[in-house]
Order: structure tokens, then sequence, then C-alpha cells
């Protein structure tokens, strides 16, 4: 596909409020630093139903272009409306590149709309620049379950696309919102959308487990035992107003539902404090949380790999070290 | 009923070692095993065929000839034919043309085996982690897709998928044929009886090359069909400067922690 303007797009993936999911507001940031470099105007993509808000929000946060879709057939996502949109779009306006958060739905459309595209895609990014020789968009990403980072280009196609993760660009303070807005008209057929949704089950309230909006997160490992050990790390979460992570081996031991595990096949977070107990750090653990602001590290072991990512490590026993770092945090309330 | 799960044989990166003096990866020792998020595709395969027992499961590998090691393990848990898809002229692809090769292998195995209902694959291999490769696959096949399945059931000419989503789960249903991805489900894949292992063993596992697949465009294959180029490599930079905290007790140490929390403002 030839480049028609140059632009950088960002798709603001909306929630069901019409809000925009953080990871598109957050991806603004580097979408700004990016265009800056090539001379180039920053848009944002809206895709859904009522998305005023959404709108509102890419417009506060540097959007110089917002290309807005709305129908009743993009209420809830699905992989062929947003991808036939989203072509549709692409193809019209010919960008140079496009950000996609790593969400659920970032990394089911992303491929999808790269390969319909004919074009380059990057998965899972957590650093971007421009390549100094040849300009392109040089998207850094983790492999081999973090062990490794690679930088890829996408020189000869466009748009150059890449799915970045949420949590690893901050969104930019509020601006005089000046965006000019395009609204398309861009209708999908029902026939067209091949999935059908039968059932949504949202966890309860009490049940759900948002590990990647939390500010504080403490985690459990191997280190807490059994079911029970989660305990402690439920009273120092709860102290701080935090949210309970786990290690892959205590979800896989069955102590804690994976809808707790952070790590390369559970949840990437970036928090301000991370608050690692009885966990060793295995390497796909790291790769889900080396991105928090402070870590801190509480394990038996003094040669847990855990302590070469933390800010600040206690070599000790977590049962005995935890309720007296409680008792502190609750006396100086 | 007719299943294709696709599999990939990667290294075990959970036994991944960093070199300390050249700061590079060490793949010497590292074992191969079948991506774990493609055993759960077989899985659910297997799951399906026990409540429709006519159907087929065949599983199918693109790699160098010890992949046929991994397809060996699908034989033994649950698949009923394996595939290997293999030429030099496929080295140093990316996704897209990886996905490319897939989709125009599947063609020739649905003229051998016939048309699948379902076509299978793990989210994403744990090597690259990229989950694009299925994705893909459906794109270049046309077909509908439902990724981080958990578990799906055929209802007629319908397959139901439980999606695992930010704050739950989706029912979605799909007209079959339809690619389905899995993530990591509540279960492990079941093991295989000796006598499925002996045989898995002695399977015979057919190796199509370039020249079996005679609509393919190489050049959309390999390093030059790639559109993403890998500028450079780099082992991720170790935390410095990092304090500990060492007290006479338990207590003390955890005191001093507070201290050194509370003193810079963590908390």
């Amino acid at each position: 596909m030839n480049v028609k303007t140059k632009d950088l797009w960002v798709f603001v993936e909306t929630s069901q409020d019409g809000g925009a999911k953080n990871v598109g507001i957050e991806l603004l940031t580097p979408g700004k630093m990016l265009a800056g470099k090539q001379g180039e105007q920053l848009a944002a993509v809206v895709i859904g139903n009522h998305v005023e808000k959404a709108v509102q929000e890419a417009n506060a946060h540097g959007a110089d272009k917002i290309y807005v879709v709305e129908g009743e057939e993009y209420a809830h996502y699905t992989t062929d409306a947003y991808t036939i949109a989203m072509v549709a779009l692409v193809e019209k306006y010919g960008p140079t590149s496009l950000l996609i958060g790593a969400t659920g739905n970032g990394r089911d459309l992303g491929p999808r709309v790269s390969s319909r595209l004919h074009t380059g895609l990057t998965a899972d990014c957590t650093a971007l620049d421009i390549d100094g020789e040849s300009g392109n968009v040089a998207w850094t990403r983790p492999a081999f379950g973090g062990n490794l980072m690679a930088t890829i280009l996408c020189p000869d196609n466009r748009p150059q696309i890449g799915t970045v993760r949420p949590g690893v660009f901050k969104k930019s303070p509020e601006t005089q919102p000046g965006a000019e807005i395009i609204r398309e008209e861009i209708h999908v057929s029902q026939d067209q959308i091949r999935t059908q949704v039968l059932e949504v089950i949202r966890e309860m309230a009490g049940n759900q487990v948002d590990l990647e909006g939390a500010q504080i997160i403490v985690s459990g490992g191997r280190g807490v035992g059994g079911p029970e050990g989660f305990a402690p790390i439920r009273a120092l979460a709860e102290a701080l107003g935090g949210t309970v992570g786990a290690s892959r081996a205590a979800v896989d031991a069955g102590w804690i539902p994976h809808a707790h595990q952070v790590g390369q096949t559970g949840k990437t977070v970036a928090p301000k404090v991370y608050i690692a107990c009885g966990i060793s750090g295995a390497i796909q653990h790291i790769a889900g949380m080396s991105g928090s602001d402070v870590i801190v590290a509480i394990n038996k072991d003094p040669n847990a790999p855990i302590f070469d990512v933390a800010d600040y490590g206690v070599v000790g026993n977590l049962f005995e070290v935890i309720p007296v770092l409680v008792e502190e945090i609750k006396k100086a309330r | 009923m007719n299943i294709l799960v696709c599999v990939k044989q990667v290294p075990d990166t959970t036994e991944i070692k960093i070199d300390p003096v050249t700061n590079t990866l060490i793949r010497k020792g590292v074992p191969s095993i079948v991506n774990p998020f493609d055993g759960y595709a077989v899985e659910a395969a297997a799951r399906i065929k026990d409540r429709h027992p006519d159907t087929k499961i065949v599983v199918l590998s693109m790699g160098p000839d010890q992949a046929k090691a991994a397809l060996r393990d699908c034989l033994a848990i649950a698949a009923d034919k394996a595939y290997l898809v293999s030429d030099r002229a496929f080295g140093g692809s990316d996704t897209l043309a990886t996905s490319y090769i897939i989709s125009e292998t599947i063609k020739k195995v649905e003229a051998l085996e016939g048309k699948f209902d379902l076509i299978f694959c793990g989210k994403q291999a744990i090597d690259g982690d990229t989950a694009q490769v299925g994705p893909e696959i459906a794109e270049h096949l046309d077909l509908p897709q439902v990724t981080y399945g958990l578990e799906a059931q055929v209802n007629g000419s319908q397959v139901q998928v439980k999606k695992e989503v930010e704050d739950g789960f989706e029912i979605l249903a799909a007209q079959m044929p339809c690619l389905v991805t899995f993530t990591k489900p509540a279960w492990e894949p079941r093991y295989s009886t000796i006598k499925r292992r002996l045989a898995a063993n002695h399977a015979d596992i057919p190796t199509l090359t370039a020249a079996d697949l005679p609509s393919i465009d190489l050049t959309r294959a390999g390093l030059k069909g790639s559109p993403t180029k890998v500028k450079g490599t780099f082992v991720p930079q170790k935390k410095t400067g990092g304090q500990m905290i060492q007290g006479d007790t338990s207590a003390d140490s955890a005191k001093k922690l507070f201290a050194a929390l509370n003193g810079a403002g963590v908390i």
C-alpha cells in the first residue's frame, strides 16, 4: 500500500462505556514523539458506538487528527467488523505507521489487519524509536520469554504496524484540545460478521482482578507454600490498597486462580509498587513485571534472581516479615 | 469431524540461561518441547473427539526434520495423523511469510485428508510470543477466528468457544470452518498411553516441501518474502543500585524496609 498522508496513527480502543482504554491514550505519547521526529502528524483512530468520551480523551492528549467510525455493529468488538473498518480507513488515507495497544482485542485485530494489507506487524513492543539510518520505526520487543530483546524494522511495506504493551508508556498531561475530527461512514453488514457473542460473563466486582490498572501489586509465589499462605499477601495488599498477584508456580499449584498470574503466560503489569513475596524471579515472571516503577522483593534465598531486578530486597521468611510490615503501615496511617 | 492442529517445536524457555561472559543466550542443551499453548489446542481437539468419536485429528508443523519429535508427542497424546512442512526456501520467514506457507500447506493437506471443519492453534509460541500466526492463517484462508479460547464445543454446524477476556469470559459462536487459538485452560493435556506412544514412535510422518505445494508463490516465503526484518538483538540490562535490607531479626528487617519505603515516598 502507498503512503497517502504523512500521518502516524494510534488505534484508541474503547471500553463498554465509550471511553478510551488506557493503553490507547498512553500510545499517543510515543506516537507524538515518533511523528515529531519524522515531521508527521499524529492521528487517533476511534471505532465503536457512542464514543464521544474516547474522542475527547484523545483530543486532550495530543492528537492532531481523530478519525471516528461509529455504528451499532461496532458496539461490541468483533474481529470482522473492526478489521473491515480499519482496513478501509488505512486504504483511504494511507498512513505511514499504526500503533495498536497489545490488549486481547488489539492482538486479535493487529495480525488480521496487517495480513489483509500484506504488511509487517511487530507484536508486544516495549520500546519505540525511529531508526536513524532508514527513518523506519524501530520496534523493540522481548522474545524467548524476556531473555532477549529484538529490534525489528519494516522497511519496504506500509503502513508499519506494531502492537505495544499496556503500561509501558505514560499518558501525557492534558493539553488544549485542537484536533481535526474526521467522521467516516463505514458500515458492515451482519452477514460479514462471522462470529456471534452468545454470552458475556463478567467476573463479580469482588472477584475482578484488575492487575493491569493497579497502582500497587503484592504477589505471592512458591514460597507462600499453599492457598492459606496467601493470607499475609492479602493482608499486605489490603493495608496498601493494592491488588493480589501471583507467580505461575503458585497458579499451577492451584493455590490461586489464573486471573492473578503475572508474567509471560499471565498479565504484564507496570504498577508504581510491585512487592514480590516468595517469588524466585523466573525470567517469565520478570518479563511481566519489570516495568514497575519500584520493585520490592522478600525471599528466603539470597541468591534468588528476583533480587537482580529489585530496588529493595529483604532476605527473610515472608511469614515473619510481612505481618510486622503490615503493623508498621497501619501504625503510620 | 475433521480437525487440524498447528503446532510448533520450541526451546523450553524456562531452561534458557544467559552466558555471563558473552551476555548471549545459551541454547545448547536446552530441551525442545511442543509449544505449551499448542498442547492445549491438541487437548481441546481431543475433548471434541471424546464427544464425537468419528473425529479425525491431524497435526501440522513447519520446521526442520527434528520437529517430527514434537509431532510424535502430539500423535502420542491424541492426533491420528501428522505432517511436517519443511524447505530451505522457507528459512528466515517472519509471521506473515510463515502463515502464508502454512495456509498453502493446509490446502495441500486438505486435498489428502479432506476439508477441515476446525483449525486449532496455540495463542502464541513461547519463543517468539507474537500471537500472530494463528490469526494470519485465518486471514489467508478467509476463515472466521476466535482467539484466547479456553474450551471449544461443536454444536451442529457451529463451534462454540469460551474465550478469556480482560474482565471475565465470553461465549462466542461461529459457523465452521473456523480457526480457534487457545490459551491456558484449567487443565493440562492428557498423558499418552504406552500403546499410543509406541505407535507414535513408529508412525509415518510425511514431509511436504515447496515442490509439493503447486500454488505457492515463493516470493512470499522465506527471508525475502518477509516484510519485517530483525535489525539487532540484545540481552536486557539488569537493574543496578538495588538496596538490600538486612536486620538482626525478621521483624527488624520489616521495620527497616518500611522506613526505607516510607522515607523514599514509595508507601
